[in-house]
């Protein structure tokens, strides 16, 4: 029991609460200034990338379909944090400088990409058959019943694990704060490091992060009850 | 002769499902094919749209000859633009409303303007009595309604021939009734139609001729009336005597 007594006697004292207090602004406007838009800008450069991969593999394109799976193994098999060090300390030895941002976006939106692409594969993989047949005897082609019927059901189906990469991508931006992104996390790290509070602030870091996930799960909860009007994938 | 199809053969690894199957189709003709399961009266009907590559046959629709087993994509898209086919389980688009399934083959295979779509698509479904139900989505209706909202899909493009494989075999008997009714309003407005089916009743009083397989052969092939009063074959009177049995 005590280090948990300890814990909420030293973050009550009025000295660390005031650090707190002053820190509050700050962390939030870090988070939504740099954090968010990471995240967002990430997030989408990964969707582009997990739907393209997912559907070369789905339509087995020859030649491109072993590419997509070289780099789902290649992504999947080697740290986040490790990708990160790669491509913005390693790259500018072979004459490639990338700015911290734009490194952190392309490593982040990769990497989750690879996950996604595995997720919207197997959903591809669930439409049944007869969609895509029905698409080709009411005269559509292989790209129209693609875009029109499959890979919105896919999608749909999707949601949930889409859901969880968006909430895992959002905790994991934290990292680029080793790559010199000024961003939340980056930021708890400055103040402490001028105010030695490493337990209240890392805490109330921590809380920021649980909010914005906390509000991505509820606008998660609203969509997928607004998706499943049509009844999801019956039949 | 609207269809003329000629020596279709199929087998799928070394079942044989096929052995050359011959049918002539005329315009206005309401073709029944009957056969126990597994005689391959499905695969026949799927070869005829490409949803299965025969082997070998050859098919002649609307003044074209095409080889079942060899035809390009542009042959087979512009075949199917003219016909239509009605899947056992429906196959109605999951995430489109009613009428959007009826208008995407219009708007997107067909290039046929939204409000132009829509007012075929609208008529189509009240051909079949769906039309107040625009907005509902496949997993809000029942069987028969989704089965009658495929008919549609099928009938807005105005097809020369409707294909349906077992259109009530998925369906709960109170269902079937809805179904056959729009199927026999279609047959009387002189619709061309090719229907494989076990509904023995439809069959009777609505087809005019029949075709009945079994292993992969043509054993029956007639017109309706003399098919049921008087069949020729031993196998067809064998068949049709297990069914009028197991009712």
């Amino acid at each position: 029991m005590t280090p948990i007594v300890t814990f909420f006697e030293k973050l009550f004292s009025g000295r660390v609460w005031g650090i707190l207090l002053d820190a509050f602004p700050r962390l939030l406007g870090y988070g939504i200034r740099v954090t968010v838009p990471l995240t967002v800008i990430s997030f989408a450069l990964a969707m582009v990338i997990a739907v393209i991969v997912a559907l070369i593999q789905f339509a087995q394109v020859r030649g491109l379909r072993q590419l997509c799976r070289f780099y789902i193994w290649l992504i999947r098999g080697t740290p986040l944090l490790v990708q990160l060090y790669l491509i913005f300390y390693g790259l500018p030895s072979i004459g490639v400088t990338l700015n911290a941002f734009p490194a952190a976006v392309l490593v982040f939106g990769f990497n989750e990409g690879a996950y996604m692409a595995e997720s919207i594969r197997g959903a591809l993989e669930s439409v049944t058959k007869g969609q895509i047949e029905a698409g080709y005897c009411v005269g559509m082609s292989y790209l129209q019943i693609m875009w029109h019927i499959v890979l919105p059901q896919a999608l749909r189906t999707a949601f949930p694990a889409l859901s969880n990469s968006l909430i895992s991508m959002l905790k994991g931006t934290s990292l680029a704060a080793s790559i010199t992104v000024m961003e939340m996390f980056r930021q708890a790290q400055v103040i402490n490091g001028r105010v030695y509070e490493a337990l209240g602030l890392y805490t109330e870091v921590a809380l920021i992060y649980l909010l914005f996930c906390s509000v991505l799960t509820v606008v998660q909860r609203k969509m997928e009850k607004k998706l499943s009007s049509y009844g999801g994938n019956r039949a | 002769m609207m269809l003329q199809v000629r020596n279709v053969h199929k087998r799928f690894e070394d079942r044989e499902v096929l052995r050359g199957i011959d049918l002539s189709v005329e315009k206005g003709d309401v073709v029944a094919i009957l056969g126990p399961s597994g005689s391959g009266k499905t695969t026949f009907l799927r070869c005829l749209n490409f949803l299965e590559r025969a082997d070998a046959g050859e098919m002649t629709f609307d003044g074209k000859t095409l080889d079942l087993h060899a035809a390009g994509k542009r042959d087979i898209a512009d075949l199917r633009k003219k016909t239509a086919f009605v899947f056992q389980n429906y196959n109605l688009f999951l995430n489109k409303t009613v009428l959007q399934n009826v208008t995407l083959g219009l708007t997107c295979a067909r290039h046929i303007p939204q409000d132009k779509a829509r007012e075929a698509a609208v008529r189509a479904l009240e051909r079949v009595g769906m039309a107040d139900r625009l907005n509902s989505y496949p997993g809000q209706l029942s069987g028969g309604q989704q089965q009658r909202v495929a008919i549609a899909r099928g009938l807005a493009s105005d097809p020369e021939i409707i294909f349906f494989d077992e259109p009530t075999s998925a369906l709960d008997p109170e269902l079937i009734g809805e179904v056959l009714a729009v199927m026999r309003q279609l047959a009387q407005e002189g619709m061309t139609m090719l229907v494989v089916t076990h509904e023995m009743e439809f069959a009777r009083n609505v087809s005019h001729r029949v075709m009945f397989m079994e292993g992969g052969n043509v054993i029956e092939a007639g017109e309706t009336k003399a098919f049921f009063d008087n069949p020729k074959e031993e196998r067809t009177r064998a068949f049709l005597k297990t069914i009028l049995e197991n009712r």
